[in-house]
């Protein structure tokens, strides 16, 4: 029962907020939702201790072969869980942002969350485009209305390129619904046997749904000015949860589903993924504008992600789904202190700031933290991730130039250094400018989400290992998947 | 005393529990409060540490008795890693030096940076308390990751403390400038770190030495040569070195304690560490030699021509660094091991007397506006002598023993090294004796101001001075050669166990006892002239208003390195992003997703034209299609 919760409680409560009038009530009821609908996730943690994985089946289509199917499983877990701390972060952190018609504005993200919840835990074809789907539309809206100026653009940019996307996948599950005697089970797509060659097309239709959703390089360029325009909330609610829809994509639909060329194709693939992480670290270190700036190294982040997908290798699975979740709560940490800096000084031209620690030091040490995690430095979160995706891909035996992928990978960790250490001094160091000489610290709800953030980064860089137990079973089945074929 | 060892945690535990209480209650704690939890922090983990080496010492203590399992940090498929402690007696003694020079340190900050609002001032000590810690993690770690994070933690606390005054801008690029570079050797560590899993499947410390053997020597070769990598870039040497001198922005304790007690002495501890590794790589041997010894004696080239105090000094680390890598090198792990010890007294002796003779002169650095200082400053002026002298390598101070324990092993294995490293040793003794005489010897030549106001430093900072002083001054006896005293090498019969394998490997090259007493001589007596001549020429100093000239120049403006780096690698990696962010992504990229997005729109805007309305358009379209039709059939028909 508690997959069926996690999602029910987030569209109930979304629904209803559509009659709220009150805008504080509004808020109130969107946050209580999220900590019931977290507390639920906490339970799930429990309760699969002894189970494995949590299970819930129900007639659904019978005459399309699609049928109700949700699953807890360990990767599900994790991401669950991203999704269940991340949203009353978001509505803490932004609690006194206001929003025209704000009703409707939590409501259309508490969609979303379930819509996340629902893609993370489907275990059919069908449904689990039906949450696609509905976790990506609350978006569209609350981009286009509740976004920056240039919101329409940017929103229709992102619209196709994810609406495109989207297609391909359809054709894609269709393909697969056909080839596994019309059903939509995970299990019938798994049971497929290909020939050799046969399931190139249908891979690379996955692939591209989702690598525009993660974004790889070169379908990229919808992110930067998607989470420039959105509202922070949204844009969080984007890098820190949506972006995982793809990477979670390619493990649960495509590598195990298509594994033979998954492996065929996996140097080309890691190619562009890496190009990706340089590109968009090089981008990032000139980029003025505080969300252009963080949305590049997400994209660089997200590469590194996507290049250990690929060397098919337990270390490196394991990295990607622990730094799936330490990812999300970086990157949200990092949204909450530009949403700050916004919101007091009306910009997010790096150049229009400086020396904001002198006014706000229990901002600058937060930050810093959630920065140097961001930077994969030890004992913080991201450096276990990354550490097990770097050793993933050097002992890949997928691929014969593990060393060069591996050495280009680490180039990443200088470059990122260097933008997020400009960003740092730039902005909080040296002397106030004109807009920050009037500064003042955070308040207490953005201090008390900064820190549960801070809290995560270094419990989870300290004791990793309950993390890493709960995927240790779900990464063996995709991998063996992988190594059956081959 | 029951084992000490089992409670080993406890030493870096104190100063991260130092680091909280500050961190946390820098606000609310009084200035007495947070130093005397700073300095209490690091006292109590130096009194452990004494308890550990005792145990160290003492004839039952083996090898196994030492690795503390806390818990497992990283464990996927095969490969585990723990977070373990290994306590043997290379890590006992960089306890030893870590926690007793770091405890000076922090006494000698108690008072020099009272001056500071008491917000700062505990944010001061509690980053030293983390660097502390870090440095404690990275030579106690019982594997290379546990060391990496140790690695890494001293590489953020020194990024932290260089830019401890945050709103100077120049300060905050000094502090990114460490941590970048050092990131860059931390891509080499890494690397190896890698690779070593790779081929051993681990990376605890005795599995991958015990492993050693029976690795390729192509494996052993990159393994050892990514890990000097990593080296280079903590221990500052040629090309990762032009971190070190900026990092003279911090406050002065700081660069005592980066300099001394902790950070560049990471990169030595590591190699000594896997010292079989190295003893298995002849061709890493070499070019470690090398790099050290052309990095001692550049780097002494331009302390030559430095005016500034703390820069003298920063770049004499960099040269006696050098010499540590050359004895690595050259198979020397003892006397670098030595090197290390006694340059951390006399090393955090120098900077912190320069510290508080900066104190004395109201910030001010340049030592041609200082002379004849020794009046007003006589402790400061007897300690930093006895500082001067054991650096310069001066019979019967520390640096002279381990200085010459180097420079011997060099000479066994390659005559051309010795004389070399000699030369580098004459130009130490010269700018350290032309710094001392521009400082304390001849006439005041600052302003009537700063003159009035010299005064000896308070006893917080005279104590410190005069414990490392003395240590300075006898730590050498540590150490004895062979040919004074038989068996009087107290630290290489301590670390033997450490060195036993490689030991094997080496063969035995000993000097002839002549020899070496001829060589001792004859370098005594070349320091010693090269001494008193600087002594007197300096002492005589006057302020010219001449600009230097020649190769003068260039020595002042270090060889215009950091001049080649920004022009050969900096601005076009900068040009090279602002091309990538104006015109791929901008332009190509973008403009073609745009492009395919326009095209559509600017496609259907045509096909909408065609339904026009009109039949006769509709039938000259039929028509014409109709025919294009037939033509295409009959053109392929074949």
């Amino acid at each position: 029962m508690i997959p069926v919760l996690l999602l029910i409680i987030p569209l109930l409560t979304g629904l209803l907020l559509f009659a709220v009038k009150n805008e504080k009530s509004a808020k109130n009821l969107a946050l209580l939702s999220s900590i019931a609908t977290l507390t639920v996730s906490l339970l799930g943690v429990t309760y699969m201790k002894n189970a494995g994985y949590l299970d819930y089946d129900m007639e659904w289509m019978p005459a399309l072969g699609s049928r109700f199917h949700v699953r807890l499983d360990g990767m599900g877990q994790i991401l669950c869980l991203l999704t269940a701390i991340s949203f009353p972060l978001i509505f803490v952190a932004t609690y006194y942002n206001r929003y025209k018609n704000a009703a409707s504005f939590y409501a259309l993200m508490l969609l979303s969350q379930a819509g996340l919840m629902g893609v993370f835990i489907a275990v059919d074809a069908l449904l689990f485009y039906f949450f696609w789907e509905l976790a990506l539309i609350p978006v569209y809206f609350l981009c286009s209305i509740w976004g920056g100026e240039k919101r329409i653009a940017a929103t229709f940019k992102f619209f196709i390129y994810t609406f495109a996307g989207s297609l391909l996948m359809l054709l894609g599950l269709i393909y697969l619904y056909f080839k596994a005697n019309q059903s939509f089970s995970l299990e019938a797509f798994y049971a497929i046997q290909f020939k050799p060659g046969q399931d190139t097309a249908i891979f690379w239709m996955l692939f591209l749904a989702f690598a525009i959703k993660m974004p790889i390089f070169p379908f990229h360029t919808w992110q930067p000015d998607t989470y420039e325009q959105s509202p922070t909330a949204v844009t969080m609610v984007l890098s820190g949860i949506m972006v995982k829809m793809g990477v979670f994509g390619l493990l649960r639909w495509v590598v195990p589903v298509v594994p033979f060329s998954s492996w065929q194709l996996g140097d080309r693939i890691t190619i562009f993924a890496l190009i990706g992480l340089i590109y968009a670290s090089l981008v990032a270190i000139k980029q003025d504008d505080l969300k252009r700036l963080v949305a590049y190294s997400s994209i660089a982040h997200i590469g590194l992600m996507c290049a250990a997908i690929f060397a098919t290798d337990k270390s490196a699975t394991q990295g990607v789904m622990l730094q799936m979740f330490n990812h999300g709560i970086n990157i949200i940490g990092l949204w909450i202190v530009v949403d700050v800096i916004e919101q007091q000084f009306k910009t997010r031209k790096i150049s229009e700031l400086g020396g904001v620690a002198q006014k706000a030091p229990a901002l600058a040490i937060l930050l810093v933290i959630i920065a140097f995690a961001n930077i994969g430095l030890p004992l913080t979160n991201a450096f276990i991730g990354e550490f097990m995706m770097f050793n993933g891909i050097f002992t890949s035996k997928a691929t014969a130039f593990n060393v060069v992928f591996t050495i280009v990978a680490l180039v990443g960790i200088i470059l990122s250094a260097v933008y997020t250490l400009n960003m740092i001094k730039k902005v909080f160091y040296g002397n106030t400018s004109e807009l920050t000489s009037a500064g003042h610290d955070i308040s207490f709800n953005v201090k008390l989400a900064l820190s549960i953030i801070v809290v995560l980064i270094i419990v989870l860089g300290v004791f990793p290992k309950p993390m890493l137990s709960v995927t240790n079973q779900l990464s063996d089945a995709i991998l063996g998947r992988m190594y059956l074929k081959n | 005393m029951g084992n000490i060892i089992q409670l080993a945690w406890l030493v870096p535990l104190f100063p991260l529990i130092g680091f909280l209480i500050n961190g946390l209650g820098r606000r609310s704690l009084s200035k007495g409060a947070i130093s005397f939890i700073g300095s209490g922090a690091i006292l109590a983990s130096f009194i452990v540490s004494i308890m550990i080496v005792l145990q160290v010492k003492s004839p039952g203590f083996t090898a196994s008795q030492g690795v503390l399992k806390m818990f497992d940090f990283i464990s996927v498929d095969k490969l585990i890693i723990p977070f373990a402690f290994q306590i043997d007696q290379l890590s006992s003694l960089f306890l030893l030096i870590i926690t007793g020079v770091g405890f000076l340190i922090h006494v000698y900050s108690t008072s020099y940076m009272h001056d500071e609002e008491s917000e700062h001032f505990g944010r001061y000590f509690a980053y030293l308390n983390l660097f502390v810690f870090s440095m404690l993690l990275l030579v106690m770690g019982g594997n290379f990751v546990i060391m990496f994070i140790g690695w890494e933690g001293v590489g953020l606390c020194s990024y932290l403390l260089i830019g401890f005054w945050f709103k100077n801008s120049d300060y905050n690029d000094a502090a990114k400038k460490a941590f970048v570079m050092n990131r860059i050797g931390d891509f080499g560590f890494l690397l190896a770190v890698f690779w070593i899993i790779a081929k051993v499947g681990s990376v605890d410390f005795s599995t991958v030495f015990a492993a050693a053997q029976s690795l390729s020597k192509t494996d052993i070769t990159i393994i050892t040569l990514l890990l000097f990598v990593g080296a280079a870039g903590k221990s500052a040497q040629i090309p990762l070195y032009t971190w070190l001198p900026d990092a003279m922005a911090g406050p002065t304790p700081v660069s005592a304690l980066i300099h001394a007690a902790t950070m560049v002495t990471a990169g030595i501890y590591m190699i000594a560490r896997s010292n079989i590794l190295y003893s298995l790589a002849p061709i890493t041997q070499t070019v470690v030699a090398v790099t050290g010894l052309v990095t001692a004696v550049f780097a002494a080239t331009i302390a030559l021509q430095q005016n500034d105090i703390k820069k003298v000094l920063a770049y004499s680390t960099v040269s006696q660094l050098g010499y540590m890598f050359l004895g690595l090198g050259v198979g020397a792990y003892t006397g670098a091991v030595f090197h290390v010890m006694t340059h951390a007294f006399f090393k955090a002796l120098l900077f912190l007397g320069a510290g508080s003779v900066i104190h004395a002169m109201h910030s001010e650095q340049d030592i041609r506006n200082m002379g004849g200082l020794k009046k007003q400053m006589p402790v400061t002026h007897i300690t930093f002598l006895l500082g001067c002298l054991a650096i310069a390598g001066v019979p019967p101070f520390s640096g002279f023993f381990s200085k010459d324990e180097i420079l011997a092993g060099a000479f066994s294995v390659n005559p051309v090294y010795y004389y070399i490293g000699v030369a580098g040793a004459l130009m130490t003794a010269f700018y350290m004796f032309r710094l001392y005489a521009m400082t304390f010897t001849g006439t005041f030549r600052g302003t009537h101001e700063q003159e009035h106001h010299l005064h000896e430093s308070p006893v917080a900072i005279t104590f410190p001075l005069i414990v490392l002083a003395v240590l300075a001054a006898i730590a050498g006896f540590a150490g004895l050669p062979e040919v004074f005293v038989e068996n009087g090498h107290a630290l290489e019969h301590f670390l033997a166990p450490i060195f036993a394998e490689s030991a094997k490997l080496k063969h035995a090259n000993h000097l002839d006892h002549t020899t070496e007493i001829t060589l001792m001589v004859s370098v005594t007596v070349l320091i010693l002239i090269t001494i008193i001549y600087a002594w007197i020429r300096f002492s005589r100093y006057r302020k010219t208003e001449a600009d230097t000239k020649g190769l003068a120049r260039v020595l002042e403006n270090k060889w215009y390195v950091d001049e080649i780096y920004n022009a050969a690698i900096v601005r076009p990696l900068n040009a090279f992003s602002g091309l990538l962010n104006r015109v791929v992504e901008k332009v190509l990229i973008d403009g073609l997703v745009n492009g395919v997005g326009k095209s559509i729109q600017y496609g259907s805007r045509q096909l909408r034209l065609l339904q026009s309305g009109q039949v006769g358009s509709y039938i000259l379209l039929m028509v014409l299609s109709i025919l294009a039709f037939f033509a295409l059939v009959f053109f392929t028909k074949k």
